[in-house]
């Protein structure tokens, strides 16, 4: 562990052990894609992207992309046996009709309210939303990968968010760097954190009231 | 009938300044680039067609494409879901000047209403964008005790399609992830216009396959091994 935090691996490997088997999973661009590198073994998971490709797998060799074949995040990938490719409106489909078990998106800021601000920094430049909007309606599990803090060490997790939301009341659990938490009844309720942080400094890098409800175990996660 | 057409200008007979054009592809993945480029050429030549407005889901990347069409000062306005790419610049240069205007619509909203526009449907309530900038001054709705936005179908003038197999009929087929938003869009313009990397037989298509029927198809042009906007891109070509 570096820093005393988890790397973005570590965070992704800890979302990944709560996919369970059989489970239709949606995968944001970006960080959040490396869930997929985690899934466990003895467990299938089929991956979903927006642009019409399920069951997708690894990235190919480099020299051995077909740039027909993408995901959502417009990387070359390849196809696991019994994949389908569907269009648009089939994809959202998909995501809209409560056909996803879990999205895994990333985050600016998330409430405790369960809102989740991720496709606007709010400061102008060029605005872009892709599926986010949509994605945090479908799935029936909408969890968020995430720093616990911003890299100038403000709290993502916060009582109202202060950027553009991307949905309303739509997080149901966080992975972050320090801590896992589940957001029940418009609260932040902290199931695990790393050993060596005192709950007194996970609560001061937070931006609202973690609440402890049947214990907290320690957020144990393999070196990468 | 046979809506095969001899090259890609008598393809794009009829595509005028002003229009509302929707092209197919997801980043790179099914952009129809030879219609692109051949559109681009007469614009050059004739200053026509200019003024549009583009569908996309993107707004373009490197210097071909949809990003040559902006670079070359045809394109008005653009409504997609994520103007942003590898290399934006063509874009985001003319949006941070004011120079294009731009309609952001959330991904599956935007296929919905291309759909709807296809399938005669004038409107439709989707969860997506509740509670955010992009529903602002949109009507909602409470159905079983959950709220829902308004939203409107999305028509367009011509749709500029990429598929791998057609027939003089207009049957489609698309290659690997590069359907996308095409099988929408061929059905929400008035001119479908369609290039396709081979013509063969009725017939040749099995019909359990066909993905886009012929009825949403005007006109079909083969374009025997097609250029893919990502390579293109990677490979540093400009148009």
């Amino acid at each position: 562990m570096k820093d005393n935090k988890l790397s973005n691996a570590q965070i992704a490997w800890r979302a990944a052990q709560d996919i369970a088997d059989g489970a239709y999973v949606n995968l944001g661009i970006g960080f959040p894609e490396m869930v997929a590198r985690f899934a466990p073994e003895g467990r299938e998971a089929i991956f979903h992207t927006e642009n019409g490709v399920l069951n997708f797998g690894e990235a190919p060799a480099e020299g051995e992309e077909d740039w027909d074949l993408i995901n959502a995040g417009k990387k070359a990938i390849t196809l696991k046996p019994g994949a389908a490719f569907f269009h648009h409106a089939d994809s959202f489909a998909m995501v809209r009709g409560g056909h996803l078990d879990v999205a895994i998106l990333g985050a600016y800021e998330v409430a405790e309210t369960g809102d989740l601000a991720n496709w606007s920094t709010g400061r102008g430049g060029v605005p872009a939303v892709g599926g986010a909007m949509d994605l945090v309606h479908g799935a029936r599990r909408i969890a968020v990968v995430t720093e616990h803090v911003t890299k100038d060490g403000r709290p993502k997790l916060v009582e109202r968010c202060s950027l553009p939301l991307t949905g309303v009341g739509c997080v149901t659990r966080v992975y972050t760097s320090l801590a896992v938490i589940d957001i029940d009844a418009n609260r932040f309720v902290l199931r695990e954190k790393l050993a060596h942080i005192s709950l007194e400094a996970l609560q001061a890098l937070t931006g609202a009231k973690l609440v402890i409800e049947g214990g907290v175990s320690d957020l144990v996660v393999p070196e990468i | 009938m046979d809506k095969r057409v001899a090259d890609l200008e008598a393809a794009l007979e009829g595509v005028e300044d002003g229009m509302s054009v929707m092209v197919g592809g997801f980043g790179g993945s099914g952009a129809p680039i030879e219609l692109l480029h051949a559109l681009i050429d007469r614009f050059r030549a004739t200053g026509s067609p200019g003024r549009l407005t583009l569908i996309n889901n993107n707004a373009g990347n490197g210097r071909v494409g949809i990003a040559a069409m902006i670079d070359a000062g045809m394109v008005e306005r653009i409504i997609c879901s994520f103007p942003r790419s590898a290399d934006p610049r063509a874009f985001t240069e003319r949006y941070l000047a004011g120079e294009i205007g731009l309609e952001l619509v959330p991904q599956g909203t935007l296929a919905e209403r291309i759909r709807a526009g296809g399938a005669g449907i004038p409107a439709f309530y989707t969860p997506a964008g509740l509670g955010t900038a992009l529903a602002e001054g949109k009507p909602t709705a409470r159905f079983e005790e959950k709220s829902y936005v308004l939203e409107r179908w999305l028509k367009a003038d011509v749709a500029l399609i990429k598929a791998e197999s057609a027939d003089r009929l207009g049957n489609l087929t698309y290659r690997r992830a590069a359907r996308n938003f095409s099988p929408l869009m061929a059905m929400a313009a008035a001119l479908t216009i369609v290039q396709a990397t081979r013509i063969v037989a009725p017939g040749q298509i099995d019909p359990e396959a066909v993905v886009t029927p012929g009825i949403f198809v005007d006109r079909v042009v083969e374009v025997p091994d097609p250029q893919q906007e990502e390579a293109l891109m990677r490979a540093g070509v400009s148009h």
